[in-house]
């Protein structure tokens, strides 16, 4: 049985769920930046499948590539806020950063 | 020593969850209903077999992300979810894609959160690597969410043609430069604006008194 479409779709559907249930369920912030990266590669394998089976051409594959730079780009200033966060804290809980200054 | 243990439960649970996913796909493929070509009957090919595995690898790391006590144990599920990812984007001939997400993902962001695991986690201190409330709410949407996806991705006629898998890199690269050039600086802008508020960001405030 040759994989078809639906078998990449449900591939990227747990993929994306598995992240919502991270990014929803975790208190660790860098545990919900895992998620949402989860989340953006399920997203991401979408659109390479879509574009593979359904529309052809390198739109979907070119718009998976900015999805990347961006989710990097996501990832890098996600991190720096929660060490910045840690410095303030002591603690990475996303409960007790609730103040604006220290 | 329960880490043996703790491997054969995570592989049995992520073969079990790709076993639900296939036995739904046979079920529930339009191909199936309308009595004609046969999903599950055609021969298990070696790639059949590859794509299986890449796929359960790739659910099995984010199971190891989502469900994970260790938040260590949850980098390196990621790690293994990214790595499956690459290897669908193989399957689905998107060759510079797929080493885009290794060198991109793998190489940097994992690398990333490895560093601020390791610079924030305290690891005597169990019970902030795996702090969570809400399981049960988080998983009745998760799952609400799954199923209506589920749904989604077998029920609709996708309207699938054929199409072959030619190489990418170069006609991405003309692409790149011709179609989308504008969101190509774009996007180098916005790296180089991340580098700097990065830096700004996690620099540690030096007070001259």
């Amino acid at each position: 049985m040759i994989p078809t479409l639906s078998h990449y779709l449900a591939v990227a559907a747990v993929l994306f769920t598995l992240g919502l249930f991270t990014v929803l369920t975790r208190r660790n912030a860098v545990a919900i930046l895992m998620g949402v990266e989860l989340m953006l590669n399920g997203a991401n394998l979408n659109l390479v499948a879509f574009n593979k089976f359904v529309v052809g051409g390198l739109t979907g594959q070119t718009f998976a590539l900015f999805v990347v730079v961006l989710a990097a780009a996501e990832a890098a200033v996600g991190l720096a806020i929660v060490l910045s966060i840690f410095h303030t804290f002591k603690t990475i809980d996303v409960r007790a950063a609730d103040l604006m200054r220290e | 020593m329960r880490t043996p243990k703790k491997l054969l439960a995570w592989t049995v649970g992520s073969a079990a969850v790709i076993g639900v996913v296939g036995i739904l796909s046979a079920r529930l493929s339009p191909a199936m209903a309308a009595g004609g070509a046969r999903p599950l009957a055609g021969p298990f090919t070696i790639a059949d077999a590859i794509f299986w595995g890449v796929a359960a690898l790739t659910v099995g790391g984010a199971a190891a992300v989502a469900l994970s006590r260790n938040i260590v144990y949850s980098a390196l599920g990621l790690l293994a979810a990214l790595l499956g990812v690459a290897g669908l984007y193989v399957f689905l001939s998107a060759d510079f894609v797929a080493v885009a997400q290794v060198m991109i993902y793998i190489g940097g962001v994992l690398i990333l959160v490895l560093f601020a695991i390791m610079l924030t986690n305290r690891i005597g201190e169990v019970n902030i690597s795996n702090a969570s409330m809400g399981w049960a709410s988080g998983g009745l949407l998760s799952a609400v969410m799954l199923a209506l996806v589920l749904v989604v991705a077998f029920e609709v006629p996708w309207n699938v043609r054929p199409s072959g898998g030619n190489p990418t890199t170069a006609p991405i690269g003309h692409a790149l430069l011709q179609q989308w050039l504008l969101p190509f600086e774009l996007a180098s802008l916005i790296l180089l604006c991340t580098l700097i508020g990065a830096i700004i960001i996690a620099r540690k405030e030096i007070r001259a008194e």
